[in-house]
């Protein structure tokens, strides 16, 4: 991969924060946008702008037609059976509260259980937890072993016969791990529950495939994909979804309407009530074009090389704690890690001004920060467009910043 | 470097503060007031007992990064025997400084050290670390007025 050629594809990463070069080390909360997503956007504003589904003019036709060409690039892009499966939402949250609203609200009851992971992040987490309080569920807990891996054991211990679903981060937003997608989906499903895959940290640095992983529902956002933010993507398993009835009610989603009655259009308009986010879905449709162009091959050497320059860089200081696996091949492109005696907000601020961003706080996985008992920490996150020079000046600014505190 | 701009945040007054922070530490029978930072989880807690219509005692404790700690230590020393009335005064006039609003020299001057921490108007993300233990003082204040 030619570094200098793929970060000129992204204008924000030539330009300057508090007058040092940027460096962006905050992937994980959102990935920045090369210009053929921005292009693509104006694009769509500048010539083809109409509301999809409706009208019977040409420019209506246009848009919907690039609007659903970009169904079948993310059911190609995740290896979904059909189209179908495929619905477009605001966010990886939307898509996650969707599936507790609907198949949650309408399969579970009181006794049975849904079971999480130490290492979720709260939207992964709240939706259900408020799911088996207003059901009267039990919400349980997979634990993780000391290197913030999931717990084997545990897993096997939480999945009984009451459970009816199995909720899991792909990878971790904090300790870097991978989570073992389709052995847990074996499991779940030899106690009759499904598994809800959250794959935000998953989809920019993998291929995914929901039919290898089978995975019954399958959860992303656009915005950790090179995408705009406020469009997300859910994955359901055609069956299960077809025995849904809809949450949301009014344009887009009915066949017929009458004063007593309404007919529901099919899956997947079924489940997309109301004007989508049609820019936002031609934008994620440039980013996956720009990932496939890519290839994922590439992705993943130029991520694992800055990862282990990352993470070695880390561990040759002293006084840096790592959460999560300390070994390159074990850790993904994510890494959280504490300064001795030196809150992560000082350190966040001492970064910002070298023009380093990284994300300083609980990264809205607070029970997982009990579990590592710390209450925050600091979190650099690569993407393929990072350079070595990046990881360097971060690395060379950590070193000041503690220079600086521990005077 | 620009790193060097760290000296506009962290003076070392604030370090200072931070490194031996006054009056931290809990008192007994006094209520307890706790305010939480959503977005970095740190949380702190605040006992002030009024005697006389005057501070006679002020605590915090919790964790926290060097601004919310240097801050909640400078303002047990500014808030210690002030009248709750003056007290609740100084509170705003804090709040304000550290937004970058101006104040009159008398608040300045009678904020001493904590007058220090209006540097933290440039660094917008870290406002609400300094004024976190204020915030917990002024309500702590407030439950006693009722």
């Amino acid at each position: 991969m030619n570094i200098s050629e793929r970060r000129a594809d992204f204008p924000i990463l030539n330009t300057q924060m508090n007058g040092e070069p940027l460096t962006y080390l905050d992937n994980a909360a959102t990935t920045q946008k090369p210009q053929a997503v921005i292009d693509a956007i104006s694009q769509y504003y500048l010539h083809d702008n109409a509301n999809v589904h409706r009208g019977v003019y040409s420019l209506a036709a246009r848009a919907t037609d690039q609007y659903e060409a970009v169904r079948d690039q993310v059911a190609a892009f995740i290896h979904a059976p059909q189209r179908e499966s495929v619905f477009f939402t605001r966010s990886t949250t939307d898509s996650l509260n969707w599936v507790a609203q609907t198949y949650g609200e309408q399969n579970l009851q009181a006794g049975d259980e849904i079971v999480v992971t130490a290492l979720e992040h709260h939207s992964n987490l709240v939706p259900w937890q408020q799911l088996a309080q207003r059901k009267q569920a039990q919400l349980k807990v997979i634990q993780l072993t000391s290197t913030g891996e999931l717990d084997w054991a545990s897993a096997q211990q939480q999945i009984t016969d009451r459970t009816k679903i199995v909720a899991v981060a792909h990878c971790s937003n904090v300790l870097g791990v991978t989570c073992p997608i389709q052995k847990l989906a074996r499991l779940a499903h030899q106690h009759g529950a499904i598994i809800v895959v959250d794959g935000a940290q998953a989809v920019a640095h993998q291929p995914v495939n929901v039919q290898t992983l089978d995975a019954d529902f399958y959860a992303f956002s656009g915005h950790k994909l090179l995408g705009p933010t406020g469009v997300g993507v859910l994955y359901g398993k055609l069956a299960l979804l077809q025995t849904l009835t809809p949450a949301q009610f009014g344009g887009e989603m009915i066949s017929n309407v009458t004063w007593e009655h309404t007919e529901f259009a099919p899956i997947p308009q079924r489940f997309e009530a109301g004007t989508p986010n049609i820019s936002g879905v031609i934008g994620l449709g440039a980013a996956l074009t720009y990932i496939q162009q890519l290839g994922f091959a590439a992705i993943q050497t130029q991520e694992r090389q800055l990862t282990a320059q990352l993470l070695n860089g880390l561990l040759t200081f002293p006084d840096v704690t790592v959460y999560g696996p300390q070994q390159v091949a074990q850790h993904g492109p994510v890494v959280a890690f504490n300064v001795d005696g030196i809150h992560p907000h000082d350190v966040a601020t001492g970064l910002d001004l070298a023009g380093v961003a990284v994300r300083a706080g609980h990264h809205c996985a607070q029970p997982l920060m009990q579990v590592l008992q710390v209450p925050t920490t600091v979190r650099a996150s690569v993407q393929f467009y990072n350079s070595a020079a990046d990881i360097a000046r971060f690395l060379a600014a950590l070193q000041a910043v503690k220079e600086f505190f521990q005077q | 470097m620009s790193l060097l701009k760290l000296n506009d945040l962290y003076k070392t007054v604030i370090l200072e503060h931070a490194r031996a922070p006054h009056h931290y530490g809990q008192l007994a029978d006094v209520p307890a007031t706790t305010l939480n930072n959503p977005t970095c989880g740190d949380v702190i807690t605040v006992q002030v007992q009024v005697t006389a219509e005057k501070i006679s005692r002020i605590r915090f404790s919790g964790q926290g990064c060097t601004i919310s700690q240097a801050s909640a230590s400078v303002m047990t020393d500014v808030l210690s025997g002030q009248s709750v009335e003056q007290a609740q005064r100084l509170i705003q006039a804090f709040s304000k400084l550290v937004i970058g609003e101006k104040v009159a020299e008398q608040w300045t001057k009678q904020l001493g050290e904590a007058a220090v921490l209006g540097s933290v108007a440039e660094f917008p993300t870290r406002i609400r670390c300094a004024t976190l233990a204020w915030h917990a003082a002024a309500q702590a204040l407030g439950e006693i007025d009722e």
